[in-house]
């Protein structure tokens, strides 16, 4: 197929997109139910025409069209079937595309399921939902075109990124968009309100299934590139606190606020003012993320090739939709704080603490990320923040909200219970402390492990009281609905991290060896014996393979062979080879040739290094299920009073329609 | 200026240097200094290859400096001493970890300060919105 | 029920605060479009220039030594045969070496001799004098970390500019030349 289609496709969807910001927005503003109904319409053909680009572009890396010089850059005759169609999204122009894919597939999931919300009200979700798309189809048509051609067309493309030719590229990026992308429904659904002027608070049901699912997704990216970066970078290491994993952080811990924040406002009408804030700032900081990684403005190991142009449109496309969400939101937020009361030592304290730390958490990682540009554009001298500054604060953070977690299932809405706490409190000190013992016997040493091993205990404990109590107190078939069993999984996953977390840094054995073949070296409990390394061949590369055989206490446990593989374009590329387990990660990746026969080589014995990503899949699995909550099934006109409830404003002011 | 053509070369460049990871065997005279290497080498900053720490680059400079602290630890220089040695060299741009001083002084109270405020906020909200227990009407229902 | 009404001013906190970091984002733009991010100011600036005994190129029996060079000013501009950006830089070293006005001598950064006197036959040799640094460990004291860099010493041993990166035409109009009149302003 001809990738000019692809570009006639991108410029249609563009038109379309702003149709679909602007007719259902201007209709609901009016009440002209033909101008409202053109949303689904408009909506549909956008994504139609946007997929309809991606399919285009996917099939020119699928038959090798190096004329595309998107294609040429980043694909070639020898690349698996694989790689070359998620190369699609492996550079900067694809990758866009691949984000507007993913949003046109919220946007279509929202139409499909998004039917029985009221008719205004959906109108206008649809609309923010376009606007946000004509700002990423204008940013890609104008600097970013993934279908530019190239003349005179090469023979052969000069080949993915070997770093980027894993099963990591796969799944990384697009997990990672949905999350990303996703918390555009929960701001669409918070500017829809606002637009509206609703003083009703019925929207946050709403909008929180969509919240829940866009954080699940997020985590699961988030998890999938921590354990890409641990294989294929091969430092051994899962977190790096670098720009661009903070960029994805960021979001995370907004949208866990977030999450809390709607809970609070769909159940005991709080927070609503925060609620919408923090609806804005998901997605504000999705946005900001993907400034930071394209525009240049950070270095990182990630980041994309930049050029200025680039950099700037996203900063105003940013400062248009948040600066124009905020504007928003100072003007027409709730003026008064609603909601029902509550006790000191109610859930809604404990929630309410959880959410400041998060928040914090937040804005301690985004003034560490963007300090050294403060260095820089007050010319005092470049500075760099890394680990040693990111891992103590947050630590920090998070302390006081991992010891409230296990209080917040614990307490009830609105009223104190501290007969529940008071013996929660025993059985959970009691069973934490016993932990730290146990651990102790069993040979963890400083304070660190035996805290860490106490704190992931405290949060599991937490869970299993509460698991305990729903059991004993809730009649049969209604004790652990799906919104709760979303939080109890989301919960016991922060436990395993913990563990996961704390234990690898404590207990990690890593250690650079050079040995001749015969030799062994000792690692924690066993035993690594080199027998060398032999060449192969794979389907685009040659590879030196090395062969370690891992033995404990005589007794064969794996054979690893790591290899050195060196790319058709010359590029070398280490690949690890790693027996993974449940309880440790035993680890070899292969260095250099160092003379007299000999190589380098790195050895790890990684425990517990697992449980980090088993804790994120927790949470992940957590966010889902509390979609298939009955809660949240929509019934038509759920409440007449806020479908128009609130005749508009006469007065509307001017600004806040132009901003949508 | 021929600068997007330098872009790319450095796009290129960063690229290969990530590709092949340091692997870097060194004689360390016990378990305990291993570890101390490896934690000091994590928090410097490789000023080559910029966003990665001095322990996993591959690149020339930092397997020297590698060598060079290796040395400078079996000559019993402390962790404080040999992180001197190299702002003295770099600039304190070699650490991940700044020190307090004036100009990072917000990057070091900023969060403490935001902590704070935020903190404010929330006792305000509770004194304004928690009431003792008896004056709350019990819900009905399922309290969940 | 106690419904506060809230201070207005208070909603618009989140947009100020936005506004201020678009604000600073923007600086930060221009500044990197003025400045390369690899670039780390050194140091060494105002402060002496480490003692140093190197051999010379051409004969590496004979060594020289920072006592040696004191006296005058004199520029130190660290190349290397493997080094890809010294040879964009090459041919304005070749066009100014005499229009400095002090001595530019060449410090050969980690290389064999053998490359290094190769790659001056075949493009031409810009330098008074080269000394040559094989082990690279007199560069760790001088904060080298990445070639070419050129550093301009003072003739009581200071250094007194650094620059990282090829020279340009535009550098060395803007910033190394005025740096070299000041000194002879001093001197005279």
């Amino acid at each position: 197929m001809n990738p000019e289609l692809g570009q006639v496709a991108l410029i249609l969807a563009l038109l379309l997109s702003a149709l679909q910001c602007l007719l259902p927005i201007i209709g609901a503003w009016r009440g002209s139910k033909p101008l409202m109904a053109t949303a689904p319409t408009l909506a549909i053909g956008q994504a139609v025409f946007v997929a309809l680009a991606f399919g285009i572009l996917m099939w020119s890396f699928w038959i090798n069209d190096f004329s595309v010089a998107y294609v040429a850059q980043n694909s070639n005759l020898s690349l698996p079937w694989f790689y070359k169609l998620s190369a699609v999204w492996g550079a900067h122009e694809g990758s866009l595309l691949l984000w507007m894919l993913i949003l046109n597939g919220w946007t279509v999931a929202m139409v499909a399921l998004g039917g029985k919300l009221p008719q205004a009200f959906f109108s206008r979700v649809i609309g923010v939902l376009g606007f946000v798309a004509f700002g990423f189809l204008l940013y890609m048509i104008t600097t970013s075109n993934p279908f530019l051609r190239l003349f005179p067309v090469p023979p052969n493309g000069a080949d993915l990124n070997p770093v980027l030719q894993d099963p990591g590229l796969v799944f990384h990026p697009p997990t990672l968009y949905m999350g990303y992308v996703g918390f555009s429904v929960a701001f669409a659904f918070a500017i829809a309100s606002l637009l509206g002027g609703e003083l009703k608070s019925t929207w946050v049901r709403w909008a929180r299934p969509w919240t829940n699912v866009a954080w699940g997704f997020l985590t699961l990216g988030i998890v999938a590139g921590s354990a890409w970066a641990y294989y294929e970078l091969g430092w051994g290491g899962w977190w790096f606190w670098d720009p661009v994993e903070n960029a994805s952080f960021m979001p995370w811990l907004i949208g866990a606020a977030l999450i809390h924040a709607q809970a609070i406002t769909d159940k005991r009408d709080g927070l609503r003012a925060w609620t919408l804030l923090l609806s804005i700032f998901a997605f504000a900081f999705s946005l900001l993320g993907t400034f930071l990684v394209r525009s240049g403005l950070l270095t990182s190991v990630h980041a994309f090739a930049f050029a200025p142009a680039r950099g700037l449109f996203i900063l105003v496309y940013l400062a248009v939709v948040v600066g124009g969400s905020l504007l928003l939101y100072a003007m027409r937020a709730p003026k008064v704080t609603g909601g029902k009361s509550f006790a000191l030592a109610s859930r809604e304290t404990m929630m309410l603490v959880g959410n400041l730390m998060l928040t914090v958490a937040c804005a301690m990682v985004l003034l560490g990320t963007l300090y050294p540009l403060v260095g820089e554009a007050l010319d005092i001298g470049r500075i760099s923040v890394g680990p040693p500054y990111f891992g103590p604060l947050f630590l920090l953070l998070m302390t006081p909200l991992v010891l409230a977690l296990p209080f917040g299932p614990l307490s009830r809405w609105g009223k104190a219970d501290l007969k529940v706490w008071r013996n929660a409190l025993i059985r959970i000190v009691a069973l934490a402390v016993a932990a730290g013992i146990i651990g102790f016997v069993l040979g963890a040493r400083g304070w660190y492990q035996l805290l860490g091993i106490t704190a992931a205990v405290w949060v599991m404990a937490g869970v299993v009281l509460f698991a305990i109590k729903r059991w004993r107190e809730a009649p049969r078939g209604k004790r652990y609905p799906f919104e709760m069993l979303g939080m109890m999984l989301a919960h016991f996953g922060v436990g395993v991290f913990i563990a996961g977390a704390i234990l690898t840094r404590s207990m990690s054995v890593e250690q650079d060896v050079g040995m001749k073949p015969g030799a062994s070296v000792e690692v924690g409990a066993y035993d690594f014996h080199f027998n060398g390394v032999a060449e192969t061949q794979g389907p685009n590369y040659r590879a030196q393979q090395g062969t370690v055989v891992i033995t404990r206490n005589g007794k064969h446990v794996v054979t690893l062979h790591p290899q050195k593989r060196t790319y058709a374009g010359g590029q070398v590329q280490t690949e690890a080879a790693i027996q993974a387990g449940v309880f440790r990660d035993l680890y070899v990746s292969l260095g250099d040739s160092i003379g007299n026969g000999a190589w380098s080589l790195r050895v790890y014995d990684k425990p517990f290094v697992r449980w980090i990503w088993g804790g994120g899949a927790l949470m992940m699995l957590g966010g889902f299920a509390v979609v298939l909550d009955k809660r949240f099934r929509l019934r038509r006109a759920v409440d007449p009073e806020t479908a128009r409830a609130t005749p508009e404003p006469e007065a509307r002011p001017k600004l806040a329609e132009g901003e949508a | 200026m021929k600068r997007p053509l330098v872009v790319i070369l450095v796009a290129v460049a960063l690229a290969l240097s990530t590709a092949a990871f340091a692997i870097d065997p060194l004689p360390f005279r016990s378990t305990a200094q291993r570890e101390r290497f490896q934690h000091l080498t994590s928090e410097l900053r490789c000023m080559v290859c910029q966003d990665e720490s001095l322990l996993a680059s591959n690149a020339d400079f930092a397997k020297q400096l590698r060598r060079q602290i290796f040395d400078m630890m079996q000559q019993g220089k402390s962790d404080e001493q040999i992180k001197d040695w190299l702002v003295a060299r770099y600039s304190t741009f070699i650490l991940y970890d700044p020190p307090l001083a004036p100009s990072t002084l917000a990057l070091w109270f900023g969060t403490p300060a935001i902590l704070l405020s935020g903190g404010l906020v929330v006792v305000v909200l509770l004194r304004r919105r928690t009431r003792p227990a008896g004056s709350i009407a019990e819900d009905p229902g399922d309290d969940w | 029920m106690n419904e506060v009404a809230r201070k207005p001013a208070a909603r618009f906190v989140p947009l100020v605060v936005f506004a201020a970091l678009v604000a600073f984002f923007v600086v930060g733009l221009v500044w990197n479009q003025t400045h390369d991010a690899r670039f780390v100011p050194s140091p060494l600036i105002d402060k002496p220039a480490p003692a140093f005994r190197l051999p010379k190129l051409d004969r590496p029996t004979e060594f020289v030594t920072k006592a040696d060079m004191l006296g005058k000013p004199y520029l130190l501009n660290v190349f290397a045969s493997w080094c890809f950006a010294c040879g964009d830089e090459h041919p304005v070293l070749m066009a100014y070496r005499d229009k400095f006005g002090i001595p530019l001598i060449g410090y050969d950064y980690k290389d064999a001799p053998k490359d290094a006197r190769a790659w001056l036959q075949r493009h031409g040799d810009p330098y008074h004098e080269v000394v040559t640094d094989q082990s690279g460990d007199t560069a760790l004291d001088f904060g080298v970390y990445g070639a070419p860099e050129t550093y301009l010493i003072d003739a009581k041993g200071i250094i007194r500019y650094k620059h990282i990166g090829p020279l340009t035409p535009d550098v060395i109009a803007k910033e190394l030349e005025p740096k070299i009149h000041a000194l002879e302003q001093e001197g005279s």
